[in-house]
């Protein structure tokens, strides 16, 4: 019969759990949430012997403490869950300090066993360890391992398997913390044993000695009987004072200390040192990545590197994307037939959920370069070299990475930005990396600078994106000060973090890691995104035009048709309506060939006349045989023009019309002192689903009608000729944009790392932003006479 | 007794014995959670190029803290480590 067993991997960060854990399970891995919170929980299920393993994978901790997040979850799942068994992923290579947390759980007294990893790398540096010694003086099972390269996992199982056919109890192993603290545990103890709340969950002398520490978590149930809580309270205060008095240090910082010299006594006999190195591969690679003129350097060209990569290696792909979604498009245009059906799965979901999904492949091969960064240990020195400058502005060093991602070399995305602020463990820098995050210059907004760039400072350009850089960075950062100094004020962190040695990342790590999040970023597009694009459209779409308006648009169009074929020269030539679309048809197939010279639409002369055209359009001779026909061709381009019109006053209308046109015209109250009116306003409203949709929108907005050819260049030559466009409103427009509001996916996102508040605060943040510094920009350019 | 320095005033390369830290709550645990406690020996890695955070070689690895944070640690310096610099 096979039994099932629950095993918890417990470990510092970069002990190398999670390549244990992948190395241990395999493919067959599930992540959840821990209830409640958003730490991560992964689990997976390996079969050994007769045994069913559930594995569990804990968030990695140094400690456990109630100061954490992470170290709270780990502790409550052991005392909750009580698994069969702990494996704490011990790293062989740095053993004293990653023996802390072992010692903890000693403390705990939970079912242990430590698996001593990156035997190889302690090796490599000269340190021998008496696995056997060790086991006997710690009073546990060691089994010695190499996660990376596989090795000793199966003889970890079979531990593991050994192990649970005991089914050990819990047992707690008393450490000495000396004579003073000693005492005050056996007489904590005693109090918690006679009390009412006394819950067998958590060891006696355990939460004695939390008590003595000062557990928020542990002292507050014991506060449930305030008898006790009082009771015990004096006591801890009165060993407080006798500590503070005799040794001067805290009964907290006493027992770190002992643990600490517990576990040197163990080592100082179980780990020999051949060698005495004093500086090994990584530290000598620090010497050049974390040089202090060269350091920078580097990181400024590593950081580039890796980000030109992502955008050169992701252009294919993301073309591919675009086709599969057009072909796509042509096949249910193809298959539906015209009205509201086509149009919602056409421009609401395809549109809207292949906007998304299209930047795929950039998104993946941009979470793949973070992996590869984190995997090697790179990034933490980055966050060590820019600590001091983005303390300043109350953030953390761990900040740059996600402010980068999320656009900082201009065009990145602030899904996988916002994603990376997981790294931040204070909840106020986090929050406040999360709240200004949406200021960089995401890919998405590119488009609508490009537009706008190449309408008002063509002769600029690179200048102009550099400014713009410039200005994303310094907004992002002084909102961060701003933030830090009235909302989220309070003190910095401490900041304690380790420089793991640089290690050559496994590639099956790198792609589970990728495509975990990449996942993530899929699925949220086929849901919640959908239902927003739907949405979105609905506002863009409804109401329609009404019956009468349609029919005088329809009538326009009948009137421009008569008039062309009762013009002069054609009346003889085109006979009738059907002759007039079998002309539309062969002009629009020879105008979806390439080359004009080898293209031919066929005899007859309707065929010359759409040649004819064709040339004319494309300003290129066409020779003798289409000379006679010209006259006809010239009144029939004049008369597609007069239709394009037509078509594009009544889309204008009909925007005009929808709710987000009623929307459009009803912010102009607020928008006017920016000089924004309605047809730029439903462009913004329409730019919250993705901002590259401010520009198609203001192509609609300002009657492109179908729009051929470019359309990026021809809204740009349209907006230059308006007289309501200058240099001022343009440059109004683009900061707008950079900072109005971030796009659904990024206030999902947001909402998922902190709460539908924060994501609600960051919309009206954001707005408020970019209102007022929109509005000095126009009003200060006005009165300096540039608005002309 | 030796005299004892502040870990943030050492300099880089130099080695010494941690012989007290002042930090309490919050700091106080992450340091010496960290392996930062009475009788480890350090050396001084280097610093970040605008000279905070310091990056510090403690037991088998490197750790960087904040001036801040250095500050509360005191250090007896290695007498020879000490020679050796100022000669430098």
């Amino acid at each position: 019969m096979k039994r099932k067993i629950t095993i918890a991997l417990a470990g510092n960060p970069n002990a190398g759990k999670t390549t244990a854990f992948n190395a241990i399970t395999g493919a067959r891995q599930h992540i959840a949430n821990y209830p409640g919170v958003t730490v991560e929980k992964k689990y997976g299920m390996v079969h050994h012997r007769d045994f069913d393993i559930e594995v569990v994978d804990l968030p990695g901790t140094y400690s456990l403490t109630a100061y954490s997040l992470e170290e709270i979850v780990a502790r409550n799942f052991i005392v909750d869950e009580r698994p069969g068994l702990v494996v704490d992923i011990v790293d062989a290579s740095n053993l004293d300090r990653n023996l802390y947390l072992a010692v903890q759980l000693k403390e705990l007294g939970v079912p242990l066993l430590l698996a001593l990893n990156m035997m190889d790398v302690a090796e490599s540096r000269g340190i021998a360890i008496d696995v056997k010694a060790l086991s006997e003086q710690f009073g546990l099972p060691v089994v010695p391992m190499v996660a990376r390269s596989n090795r000793g996992i199966k003889e970890l199982l079979d531990k593991v398997v050994e192990v649970a056919q005991e089914d050990p109890e819990w047992r707690m192993a008393p450490i000495s913390y000396g004579m003073d603290i000693d005492r005050a545990l056996d007489e904590i103890s005693g109090i918690i044993e006679k009390s009412s709340v006394f819950d067998p969950k958590y060891p006696t002398r355990w939460r004695a000695l939390k008590c003595l520490e000062g557990d928020s978590q542990i002292t507050g149930l014991l506060k449930r009987d305030p008898a006790l809580g009082k009771e015990i309270e004096a006591r801890c205060e009165t060993l407080y004072r006798h500590m503070m008095n005799t040794v001067e240090e805290e009964p907290e910082g006493v027992i770190a200390d002992h643990r600490y010299g517990y576990i040197t006594a163990i080592t100082k006999q179980v780990v020999k040192r051949k060698i005495e190195s004093r500086l090994n591969v990584s530290d000598k690679m620090d010497k050049v990545l974390t040089n202090r003129a060269l350091g920078p350097a580097l990181m400024i060209a590593i950081l580039y590197g890796l980000y030109a990569f992502t955008f050169w290696a992701s252009e294919v792909p993301i073309s591919w994307f675009e086709t599969f979604f057009d072909v796509l498009k042509e096949g249910v245009t193809s298959i539906l037939p015209e009205g509201l059906l086509r149009s919602l799965i056409v421009s609401g979901v395809i549109d809207g959920v292949g906007g998304v999904l299209g930047f795929v492949p950039l998104i993946m091969l941009m979470f793949f370069c973070i992996a590869l960064m984190e995997d090697s240990g790179y990034m933490a020195r980055v966050a060590y070299m820019l600590d001091r400058v983005l303390r300043w502005f109350g953030l953390h060093g761990n900040s740059v990475m996600s402010l980068v991602i999320s656009g900082g070399i201009s065009g990145g995305c602030a899904v996988p930005g916002v994603m990376a602020t997981r790294v931040l463990k204070d909840p106020k820098e986090r929050i406040t990396t999360l709240l200004v995050i949406p200021f960089m210059n995401c890919g998405a907004k590119l488009p609508v600078y490009a537009m706008l760039i190449a309408a008002f400072f063509a002769k600029d350009r690179a200048r102009m994106m550099f400014l713009l850089t410039l200005l994303s960075w310094g907004f992002a950062l002084f909102a961060a000060k701003l933030i830090r100094s009235t909302l989220l004020r309070g003190p910095k962190t401490p900041f304690v973090m380790e420089l793991p040695p640089y290690r050559a990342p496994t590639l099956k790590g790198l792609l589970i890691h990728t495509w975990e999040r990449t996942w993530e970023y899929i699925k949220k597009a086929g849901t919640i995104i959908l239902a927003f694009s739907v949405v979105l459209w609905t506002m863009m779409t409804f109401p329609g035009l009404s019956p009468e308006k349609r029919a005088a648009f329809e009538q326009d169009r009948r009137e421009a048709r008569q008039a062309f074929l009762a013009s002069p020269r054609v009346d003889g030539v085109i006979q009738g309506a059907a002759q007039l679309t079998a002309l539309n048809r062969m002009y629009l197939t020879l105008r979806q060939e390439k080359d004009i010279q080898t293209a031919g639409a066929g005899e007859g002369h309707l065929a010359r006349v759409a040649e004819a055209a064709l040339h004319l359009e494309e300003t290129e001779p066409g020779g003798e045989v289409l000379k006679p026909h010209e006259a006809v061709a010239i009144r029939y381009l004049e008369f597609r023009n007069r239709m394009n019109q037509i078509e594009g006053q009544e889309q204008q209308a009909a925007l005009k019309g929808t709710i987000a046109g009623r929307m459009g015209q009803w912010l102009e109250i607020i928008t006017s002192p920016l000089g924004f009116e309605y047809r730029t306003n439903i462009a913004l409203v329409g730019g919250f689903a993705a901002k590259e949709v401010v520009v198609s929108t203001l192509g609609t907005a300002y009657s492109l009608g179908a729009s051929d050819g470019e359309e990026t260049g021809s809204i740009s030559q349209r907006l230059q000729q308006d007289p309501d466009w200058n240099p001022l409103q343009a440059f109004t427009l683009i900061i707008f944009t950079m900072l109005y509001v971030p796009c659904i996916a990024t206030v999902i996102c947001i909402r998922r790392e902190s709460s539908w508040r924060w994501a609600l605060f960051s919309i009206g943040f954001n707005l408020m932003v970019a209102y007022g510094v929109s509005l000095v920009i126009r009003q200060g350019g006005m009165l300096l006479g540039l608005g002309d | 007794m030796k005299k004892l320095v502040l870990m943030r005033e050492m300099l880089k390369n130099q080695e010494g014995t941690i012989k007290r830290v002042s930090a309490t709550g919050e700091m106080g645990r992450r340091i010496r959670e960290m392996g930062l406690v009475p009788n480890t020996h350090i050396q001084i890695q280097g610093r970040a190029p605008l000279k905070d955070p310091v990056a510090v070689k403690v037991r088998d690895f490197v750790l960087t803290l904040r001036n801040d944070e250095a500050s509360r640690i005191y250090v007896e310096v290695d007498p020879s480590e000490t020679a050796q610099d100022q000669g430098a």
